[in-house]
């Protein structure tokens, strides 16, 4: 399955370098990365879970979250997780034109979500929660707010996923860079799964 | 994995990953139990148990993307092992923090 000799539209080569382990190193590299960032987020969450009903100054959960619209955005970024895998599927297939376009709609729906995000902050601020206001609105907004920095970092290496391909140097090996980024882009979709069931679906007392 | 050494481990491993309509088919299962979710959240008469069942939902919803979009269903067990060994941790610190926290008494409120 060689890309270079079967032209542009050949499947890229998904072959890896034989290992001593017989796994990816790459891949291994990046599952170790994923479980810490578990425990990074699991602090996170652990922390909101500790803070939220301490409110004293300032509004109450109940009283900004917006679940509806918080539907919305997450269900914007649950779909980009489909449309990262249908971008996986099409570059291994050596399908490029289906790759540059399903890449770049992820890219897109993670930009609908953090601009819903931006708005949603931007409306709780408005209402007088800002992280001074009180440990919940601490606890919320570094929680939140750096999901949305991991889903900003997401988006900009699709970004580079795109230009590299546009340019012709995704390499023999598109196809396992791809993967690779595409397990990120699923872990902070899972990471918002979890967000939206704890911070904003479980109502506090 | 299983497979010889010299095999092209990531091509067996494709070729058990699941074609673009089973793909649309995990995303429509997900759309479903997000729009579930929202939905009881607003049914007054399920609050007692609102809290098991979103919780429930929200681990099918999960694995659900784990096992099939990040393809551990198909990888090496050795990343599975990882990656739950992360969420093990996870879960370690968050009875550690709740123990520490309420057998000292817990913080006081803080305010402005």
């Amino acid at each position: 399955m060689s890309a270079s000799a079967q032209g542009m539209n050949a499947p890229l080569s998904t072959t890896e370098p034989h290992t001593s382990t017989g796994i990816d190193n790459a891949k291994l590299a990046i599952w170790g990365f994923l479980g810490s960032e578990c425990l990074f987020f699991g602090s996170m969450i652990t922390t909101y879970l500790l803070y939220r009903n301490r409110v004293v100054a300032g509004p109450k959960p109940h009283e900004i979250y917006n679940i509806p619209y918080t539907s919305v955005s997450s269900f914007v970024l649950l779909m980009s997780s489909l449309t990262m895998v249908l971008a996986l599927a099409a570059i291994q297939r050596g399908d490029h034109r289906g790759f540059r376009v399903w890449v770049l709609a992820t890219a897109f729906l993670g930009m609908v979500f953090i601009g819903g995000q931006v708005f949603e902050f931007t409306s709780f601020v408005d209402s007088g929660l800002k992280l001074s206001t009180s440990t919940f609105g601490s606890a919320f907004f570094m929680l939140t707010g750096f999901h949305g920095a991991h889903v900003t970092a997401g988006i900009l290496m699709l970004l580079s996923l795109f230009s590299m391909d546009v340019a012709g140097r995704l390499g023999p090996d598109g196809a396992r860079k791809v993967e690779l980024i595409g397990l990120y882009w699923h872990f902070v979709d899972i990471v918002w799964i979890v967000i939206f069931t704890v911070v904003y679906l479980i109502p506090t007392h | 994995m299983s497979e010889a050494p010299s095999a092209p481990l990531e091509q067996v491993e494709l070729s058990h990953h699941p074609a673009p309509r089973q793909y649309v088919g995990v995303a429509a299962i997900l759309a479903i139990i997000t729009a579930i979710e929202v939905a009881i959240y607003y049914v007054s008469s399920l609050r007692s148990v609102l809290v098991p069942l979103l919780i429930i939902m929200s681990v099918i919803k999960f694995s659900m993307v784990v096992l099939w979009f990040m393809h551990l269903r198909f990888d090496s067990l050795v990343f599975r092992r990882l990656f739950i060994t992360g969420v093990i941790l996870a879960f370690v610190v968050f009875g550690v923090v709740l123990t520490i926290f309420f057998t000292q008494g817990g913080a006081a409120p803080v305010g402005s």
